[in-house]
């Protein structure tokens, strides 16, 4: 897959994987478990990328005697996810164009 | 292996990041760990779960962005490299400075040549007019034939003022395109270094 769209496609995972609570690294890697494999190194890169982009806050919270940190989503993270619906309905309908061209040739 | 030796050697082998970037990498995987660990995996199950530490390494360095990347490429120097350099200043900065100083002696030496040429054109001219004027003033005078004669040398000056005109042009020419081309080496060079 190209790697600019694969780098798009999972920074929406992620975001949809702390959309409706927040979620920390690795309850996130085992909730996309079903549908996706993703390394701790890419994860980790995808969160400071999200980050940096200002689609997700990060809060470090105690837990069980060691810190572990939180990821929550921001309005620019859900807009993201809107964005990606949208583009995604796009790209459907050229998929269904080039399909459509492949069978005609046949 | 255990979390601390897997953290260790995990740090060993992330030199290319900074140390803030290593410590917030580190953390990462020592929660990773610990939360597998709270999931009910052994600690050595855990680490193994996470993955082996060469991978994980080629993994941040294939992963980490291209601005990333470039920075270790782009070589600091080291400490002893920055004390032997000023430590070696009173040679190396010397036996430069004589460098430099050979290569604009040979420089301005080149003008001079040509500069010296053109000085050989100007008295070629100046001789055929002076000599023109004198053999006109003789011509009108008593001694016609000595007239005639300067009026002949005075014409081989101005043919011989035309040749080095030529020559000194093209001389020049060639000499400003060499500076300008021995310039644009000299800075491609510098570029270059900067790039690599």
């Amino acid at each position: 897959m190209d790697l600019q769209l694969k780098r798009g496609l999972l920074d929406v995972c992620v975001l949809a994987a702390i959309q409706d609570e927040d979620s920390y690294g690795y309850k996130i890697i085992k909730d996309m478990a079903p549908y996706i494999t993703l390394s701790e190194s890419t994860l980790y890169t995808i969160l400071k990328r999200l980050e940096n982009g200002g689609m997700l806050t990060v809060q470090t919270v105690e837990h069980g005697g060691r810190l572990r940190k939180y990821y929550r989503i921001t309005q620019d993270g859900r807009k993201r996810i809107d964005d990606f619906k949208e583009d995604w309905k796009e790209i459907m309908t050229i998929y269904r164009f080039v399909t459509k061209e492949e069978l005609s040739h046949e | 292996m255990n979390k601390q030796e897997f953290l260790q050697k995990l740090g060993q082998q992330m030199s290319g990041l900074s140390s803030r970037e290593k410590e917030e990498r580190l953390n990462f995987y020592r929660e990773m760990i610990d939360d597998r660990m709270e999931d009910g995996l052994s600690e050595e199950e855990a680490v193994c779960a996470v993955g082996s530490v060469d991978i994980i390494a080629g993994q941040i360095t294939e992963e980490i962005s291209p601005a990333e990347t470039r920075q270790p490429t782009k070589r600091r120097l080291k400490a002893w490299e920055i004390v032997l350099l000023i430590l070696g200043s009173p040679i190396w900065f010397s036996l430069l400075i004589a460098a430099l100083a050979v290569v604009l002696s040979l420089y301005v030496s080149l003008w001079a040549v040509l500069v010296s040429a053109w000085a050989v054109f100007a008295s070629a001219v100046s001789c055929a007019f002076a000599l023109l004027v004198a053999g006109i003033v003789f011509l009108f005078g008593e001694r016609k034939l000595t007239g005639i004669a300067i009026i002949g040398t005075s014409l081989v000056c101005a043919g011989l003022s035309v040749f080095l005109f030529f020559g000194c042009k093209a001389a020049t020419k060639g000499f400003i395109l060499l500076t300008k081309k021995t310039a644009l080496g000299i800075k491609h060079c510098f570029t270059k270094k900067e790039v690599a």
